[in-house]
């Protein structure tokens, strides 16, 4: 069975981690219209795991920088430049995925081929050591949650009013942006990167046809991404696809599927009412 | 009650070199209930959003509570009815939850919400009349409970002085009058209030002071006392907003 391999235990372990954390953070950004920011982060990301190949340091910390770095260039580019902000996102995709491909390649061994682990996701390359450190960020993220979130909530309703009610509303933006930053790096190992931004978005997409309040949509999106990441990875262990596809596939079916659910369930409501 | 809460000396605002807020100059005492009014284009949304600080003021002095504007902190003390919640409408949010984010502020950060906290927002949905679609989403409540839900929001805040924008615009008979009961209410309860707003009727009985903003930003102020508002310009206001009403559908929102 799956539990007797070492790695795919681990790779479990990971793979719930990513379902619980990434729609957290995901509620808030699609409730402020950044479902892209994501994307962007994970592209920026790339660019640390091909700095990490070629200056042979370890990609997790290597690829936490970067996009780190990423997140505040993109509010810096938000606010201070005439930049929109979805071209603003368009730059950071292409600067990252040539910047990670670029130095991947210059990079000494086979270090351009186990990029598409990082792009994919990959069952086998989770290492003990990093679950710690996966595990050290996913409770980063929940403790700023906890102490943070309900100002992240009012900033994503209405900055104007978030800033009358004396919150730091460009702080609290930046810190959005590194909190996607960090759940793209705790993803990128088993969803990768290019796909790590959907189970952010997907479950919330998902769940908020069937819900009525931002707390209900948090709670139905996390088990929803806890589900998919968990089967979608051991999906992917059966027919030898890489996870971050399968991953993906089960959350958008989970989507299908509550979008028909929700049309009885509008209608009941609309009777109640 | 003659304290003053919002002091407003020699206000200019420019947008791309013209004037559209010159030389405005208002105290506002604990206890008014100001009608701000002025046709579309005269600055009151501007005015409003400049003793907020969300508006770059070009020269001039906004003081609140006796505090400079740039060092004020106690923003407890002061809330704002916008016209419409930007970020409601992607994500499901409940009535409760958008009146209980009126009591978010870093002061609460470290702790859950009080007891006193949530009480308030209990007492201001029962105020606005909606405290049995609490549990509704935000978006599947009419235009009318939406704002009173806004209203509530602002109430749950405990803000001694409340600025709400345009808050009968776009609402039925029903909702204004329900609307106009409710500042009463607060007015009894001494809120200071000022209401941006094209329609002085509804609410003419309860407004202590209003202030009538110029079209062309020479004086600024082109009325400060109490109503009824001289006809000289009042008429002037009437028949600008006639105009607005006939030439372009989304008044709402156009002057932010």
């Amino acid at each position: 069975m799956i539990w007797d391999f070492d790695f795919m235990r681990r790779a479990l372990l990971a793979a719930a981690l990513v379902g619980l954390i990434a729609p957290l953070i995901g509620v808030f950004l699609v409730q402020r219209r950044l479902a892209l920011l994501g994307d962007g982060m994970g592209h920026v990301a790339l660019t640390g795991v091909g700095l990490a190949f070629l200056l042979g340091t370890a990609p997790i910390p290597t690829a936490m920088a970067t996009a780190a770095l990423g997140a505040f260039l993109i509010e810096f580019i938000r606010y201070r430049s005439r930049t929109a902000g979805d071209v603003a996102l368009a730059l950071l995709f292409y600067g990252g995925i040539a910047g990670g491909v670029l130095f991947a390649s210059l990079a000494p061994g086979r270090a351009s081929s186990s990029l598409n682990s990082y792009l994919f996701g990959s069952l086998s390359t989770v290492a003990s050591g990093d679950l710690w450190a996966l595990g050290a960020l996913v409770v980063t993220v929940l403790l700023v949650l906890l102490f943070f979130g309900r100002e992240l909530f009012a900033v994503s309703l209405d900055p104007d009013i978030a800033q009358v009610q004396g919150i730091k509303v460009r702080a609290m933006s930046t810190l959005m942006a590194i909190l996607a930053a960090i759940v793209v790096v705790v993803g990128m190992r088993v969803v990768g990167l290019l796909l790590v931004s959907a189970i952010m978005i997907v479950p919330v997409a998902a769940a908020q046809q069937v819900t009525r309040s931002f707390r209900a949509t948090a709670a139905l999106a996390v088990v929803i991404g806890v589900i998919a990441s968990v089967t979608g990875l051991v999906g992917s262990f059966y027919v030898e696809a890489p996870p971050g596809p399968a991953i993906v596939i089960i959350a958008l079916a989970c989507f299908a599927i509550l979008a028909i659910v929700a049309v009885p369930i509008r209608r009941r409501r609309r009777e109640h009412s | 009650m003659n304290d003053t809460v919002i002091s407003i000396e020699r206000l200019c605002v420019e947008f791309d070199g013209a004037h559209v807020l010159e030389d405005v100059n208002v105290d506002i005492q604990a206890g008014d209930v100001i009608a701000l009014l002025g046709p579309n284009g005269s600055g009151k949304s501007t005015l409003i959003r400049a003793i907020l600080g969300l508006q770059p003021v070009d020269h001039g002095r906004i003081t609140l509570f006796g505090t400079p504007l740039r060092r004020f902190k106690q923003w407890q003390r002061i809330a704002l009815v916008p016209q419409r919640l930007p970020g409601a409408s992607s994500i499901p949010v409940s009535v409760w939850e958008t009146v209980l984010s009126g009591a978010i502020s870093p002061r609460t950060r470290w702790r859950p919400f009080s007891r006193t906290e949530k009480n308030a927002a209990v007492q201001a949905l029962h105020d606005v009349d909606l405290w049995d679609r609490r549990h509704s989403r935000l978006d599947t409540l009419s235009g009318g409970q939406q704002r009173r839900v806004l209203v509530a929001r602002a109430l749950a805040s405990n803000a001694d002085v409340i600025l709400m924008d345009e808050p009968t615009a776009g609402l039925d008979a029903a909702n204004v009058t329900a609307l106009a009961r409710l500042l009463g209410e607060l007015k009894a309860r001494g809120r200071t209030i000022i209401v941006v707003t094209h329609e002085i009727d509804a609410i003419e009985s309860l407004v202590t002071r209003a202030i009538v903003l110029a079209p062309d930003a020479h004086h600024s102020v082109q009325y400060d006392g109490p109503p009824p508002v001289p006809n000289s310009f009042a008429h002037d206001h009437h028949h600008h907003h006639d105009a607005v009403i006939d030439d372009s559908p989304p008044v709402i929102g156009m002057e932010s």
